[in-house]
């Protein structure tokens, strides 16, 4: 079974840090992990907006060299990428014509038989099994798992935990110690691409959030996804201008949390990179 | 020699905009032993019929193909059409070119040489049909109704005022179902029980009409005008004869924290109980899954103050063998409850209730006495949020139909809490306010204008506890998608109406269908809404889809003449396809061998055993019979018959192989 993963631009840019704990997790646990090779773009919000052809072409695109380099299955841990790659499968696995021309725009022949998963199913894969005996510093906190929109949504599609009330983070933090809480905010939306343009929404948004996972305990919001991250953790000054409040809460990405449960260095894991800071007692 | 009339329909369009029926009628013309062959727009309308009645007389048919839609539909049509021009009904064969062919494939010559196939199919068919004679069968004139509420209600009370006996059964201890739950009905507010109590008790004294409550059906056999039922009747652990109903045991019974069914778990009742005060028969039941007795061997409180010592603890369950001509279903249906939405907490905040909950609040008779007080604390609530299509309409919950009831109810929900909480603020979000029925649009009017009712249109997204308020929020369609925003007190969700628990389970004991919802499913969305496809066997009211009071008693009526319609022959026709065990003279008597491997097999208990005896007595042969009456002509016994001594009549190995031989064959 050979793995390979698909960073996106985030991993390489704002979620660094997601990059190197989902790594240094690989590292840890003796998981190989091979970068797609010539990687692009998955087109995000902005190419379904224009042209749908464009929409399906970057992702296939990406798909098909998963194939070519003989990739069984690929993780991509942003949840933006994850939802575009999924949709493009599920589009050109139920449409052979529309699979046909696709493969013509990418000059590059498309089966579809990379699997695609999340870094939760990865987690859950290869990780959680494994943690028997590797827990120095149990994580023993509530917490706030924050799923937003793109991890479980839409379900016909991506069909992965419930998506009114998901789950799968929740459990793979109480394997490492964690409390986590019920809060209604789990899918709620926290401004997503709009932190640029509409910075004043999504401090609204994410705001609410925030304070609704502090005001029920919560001492840490975890995360899968670079974009809910970025809005809850770098725009926390937006937000806290916004409400008239010091939300201290920190915002951690789940391989994060395990990467310091097992006892990995807070650099290794990027934990220095968060706007917010995050202190682990 | 076999004179064969092939007649192919159009069906409007519906056949003709795919099939090309001018080449099919060509094509077929061409065969063997086809001496007519002609298509039409519309064969089975009147001139339709007359086309192929005067063919029969004209070309002197032997057999007649009608291509057209699919037997169910209108086999027995053109049955008729060729015996009133003289010829065996049974002579007469269709080829489904609708369902199998033109609904189902796009318009190109292949799907005309599949309707050229299938028409070929069934003229080698015909041409060994034989002259068949009906089946007369006699009939039991007693009907049973499977259900005791206001459908079944009233289904037997209709049948019994016609004259026939009725056997209704009813699964909890008292007849009334869903009715008698609810405070008031829409459009005109009177009060559900009064108007509901009256006919449980007319049902109950009724000379002709038998009540089993807390029974069930066991098994059904047989057919139309011949079931033979088993009915279950569950150990009340009491003798009813001498019981007098005082309720001395329901007061004194020790265990008292069993969760309400009739107060939809809004209160709690004893282990030995009466459903509600005005239960129908009035004596009490005992629930022996949470009777300390049954559980711990020891309590008998309920024995010892019976004051007829009526209570009968090893009392054991009582199966009933009744012949009856025809059933009604009326089992109703539930809802879904508020632990069926993760969105709205999953059941897990106390004052997130059902309609149902609802209506036991707003009941005088209910926990609260009518008063509308939340669950979780008491307290009236000022701020009241209904949630209409909870899960209807919903393809993503799984429930596509509209539940049809809510929108009515919901409104009437929002009128009686403003009638009590004058002070109080009532929203609605809905998607559509569908208030199609008579007075109905008037009654939701009547609520916005005169109640001051606001309805805001939109869905719910959420519903989360915040500092002991329910925060809902949804948007407001009409305002361009506005976030909406509500703190609540309290909110009533109308979630969607679904099939009673068990109705999978008793549509396979009767052999009656059911659609993916495990509602009944009717013969005929139309023009049969109260038959089933089984004979015999009869649908009223939400057991088939959701419907209110008024649908349901209309439907029960409807069921009722149905039931007295076939109690009014002396003896019913049957279709005569089915099976037989061939015979020849002496001393072979049959092919068969008596192994009587068929008779296991049987899904009808249709076969039966015939002795050849020689003049002293002696058994010559044994060999295999089928009763007519019973057979269903489902050709079980003629796939495992060893000797190949069962046929089927209509469905002939020989016939089903010179179709099979059709297909295989060029032309």
């Amino acid at each position: 079974m050979k793995t390979g993963i698909y960073p996106g631009c985030s991993l390489n840019g704002s979620a660094r840090d997601y990059n190197e704990s989902v790594f240094a997790l690989a590292e840890a646990f003796g998981l190989e992990l091979e970068q797609v090779s010539d990687w692009n773009c998955c087109g995000a919000t902005a190419a379904h907006n224009l042209n749908k052809d464009l929409s399906l072409a970057l992702p296939a695109r990406i798909l098909a060299l998963a194939e070519k380099n003989g990739m069984d299955e690929i993780i991509v841990p942003c949840a933006a990428c994850y939802n575009r790659l999924t949709l493009t499968q599920t589009e050109l696995r139920k449409d052979p014509e529309l699979r046909n021309h696709v493969s013509g725009i990418i000059e590059m022949d498309y089966k579809g038989t990379s699997g695609i998963i999340n870094v939760i199913e990865w987690i859950d894969k290869y990780i959680t099994p494994n943690l028997e005996g590797r827990i120095v510093i149990p994580y023993a906190h509530k917490v706030a798992c924050y799923y937003g929109c793109l991890l479980v949504r839409p379900h016909k599609v991506l069909n992965y935990d419930r998506p009114e009330d998901p789950q799968s983070m929740d459990l793979v933090m109480s394997k490492i110690g964690a409390e986590p809480i019920y809060y209604p905010f789990k899918t709620e939306c926290c401004g997503a691409g709009l932190s640029i343009s509409r910075t004043d929404i999504v401090s609204k948004l994410s705001g609410k959030i925030i304070e609704d996972a502090e005001s029920r305990g919560a001492e840490a919001i975890i995360v899968a996804c670079p974009m809910c991250h970025s809005n809850l953790d770098m725009r926390r000054n937006d937000i806290n201008k916004y409400w008239g409040k010091e939300f201290k809460i920190p915002v951690i990405f789940i391989t994060q949390a395990i990467g310091h449960a097992i006892g990995l260095t807070d650099k290794k894991i990027g934990l220095k990179r968060h706007f917010v800071d995050v202190k682990i007692s | 020699m076999a004179r064969i009339g092939v007649f192919i329909c159009h069906c409007g369009e519906n056949i003709s905009a795919t099939v090309d029926c001018a080449k099919v009628a060509e094509t077929i013309g061409k065969l063997r032993h086809v001496v007519l062959s002609t298509e039409y727009k519309y064969m089975c309308s009147d001139p339709g019929q007359t086309l192929i009645k005067d063919a029969i007389k004209e070309y002197n048919l032997t057999g007649v193909v009608v291509s057209a839609c699919s037997p169910r539909m209108h086999e027995p049509t053109f049955r008729r059409a060729c015996a009133e021009a003289g010829l065996n009904p049974y002579m007469c064969e269709m080829a489904n070119l609708r369902e199998h062919c033109s609904w189902v494939h796009e318009k190109n010559d292949i799907t005309t040489e599949k309707a050229i196939d299938i028409v070929r199919t069934q003229v080698e068919k015909v041409k060994l049909n034989y002259a068949l004679q009906p089946i007369k069968v006699p009939v039991t004139r007693r009907a049973l109704v499977i259900g005791g509420g206001i459908a079944g209600i009233q289904a037997a009370l209709d049948i019994a005022n016609t004259g026939h006996r009725v056997v209704m059964v009813e699964r909890s201890p008292s007849i009334g179902g869903h009715m008698s739950q609810l405070s008031e009905t829409f459009p005109t507010l009177d009060c559900s029980q009064c108007i509901l109590t009256p006919r449980m008790v007319e049902v109950a004294q009724h000379p002709n009409i038998t009540l089993y409550t807390y029974a069930e059906v066991e098994s059904v056999e047989g057919f139309i005008g011949n079931f033979k039922v088993k009915i279950r009747k569950k150990a009340k652990s009491l003798d009813e004869k001498i019981c007098t109903g005082c309720g001395l045991c329901t007061t004194k019974c020790p265990q008292k924290k069993i969760p309400n069914e009739f107060e939809q778990g809004m209160g709690n009742r004893p282990a030995i109980y009466i459903p509600f005060p005005q239960a129908v028969p009035n004596k009490p039941v005992i629930d022996r899954e949470n009777c300390t007795y049954y559980i711990k061997g020891k309590c008998k409180v309920c024995e010892i103050v019976c004051p007829t010592k009526a209570i009968r603890f090893d009392q054991p369950d009582e199966i009933l063998d009744l012949d009856i001509g025809a059933i009604v279903i009326a089992t109703g249906f539930d809802v879904k409850h508020a632990d069926f939405f993760p969105e709205y907490g999953y059941g897990k905040y106390k004052d997130v209730i059902d309609g149902l909950q609802f209506e036991r609040l707003a009941s005088a008779s209910g926990p609260t006495s009518g008063a509308i007080l939340r669950p979780s604390d008491g307290q009236v609530p000022k701020n009241i949020v209904f949630v209409a299509c909870a899960g209807s309409r919903d393809p993503a919950k799984g429930i596509e139909y509209c539940s049809k009831i809510c929108c009515m109810y919901t409104a009437k929900h929002a009128m009686l809490y403003k009638h009590k909480v004058h002070e109080g603020k009532a929203y609605i979000f809905y998607m559509d306010i569908r208030a199609a029925g008579k007075n109905y649009e008037e009654f939701v009017r009547r609520a916005i204008e005169e109640d001051h009712v606001e309805y805001v249109r939109g869905r719910i997204s959420t519903i989360y506890e915040k500092n002991g308020k329910l925060i809902v929020k949804g948007a407001d369609t009409l305002l361009g998608g506005q976030p909406v925003e509500v703190e609540a007190d309290m909110v009533v969700l109308a979630t969607a109406g679904v099939a009673n628990s068990g109705a999978e389970e008793l549509a396979q004991k009767l052999h009656v269908s059911y659609d993916s919802h495990k509602f009944f499913a009717e013969a005929h969305p139309k023009l049969k809404p109260v038959e089933t496809n089984t004979a015999g066997i009869f649908l009223a009211g939400a057991c088939q889809n959701p419907k209110d009071i008024p649908d349901s008693v209309s439907q029960a009526s409807g069921a009722a003449v149905k039931v007295a319609g076939l109690f009014s022959q002396d003896e019913l026709t049957r279709e005569p396809l089915v099976a037989q065990v061939n015979r020849m003279a002496p001393p072979l008597y049959s092919t068969c061998v008596g192994c009587f491997l068929c008779q296991p097999v049987c899904p009808y208990q249709a076969i039966e055993r015939e002795e050849f005896k020689a003049r002293d007595g002696k058994l010559i042969k044994a060999v295999a019979k089928i009763n007519e009456g019973l057979c269903q002509g489902c050709g079980t016994c003629v796939a495992l018959c060893r000797s190949k001594s069962i046929d089927l009549h209509g469905y002939s190995n020989q016939q089903v192989y010179a179709e099979v031989m059709a297909l295989l064959n060029e032309y």
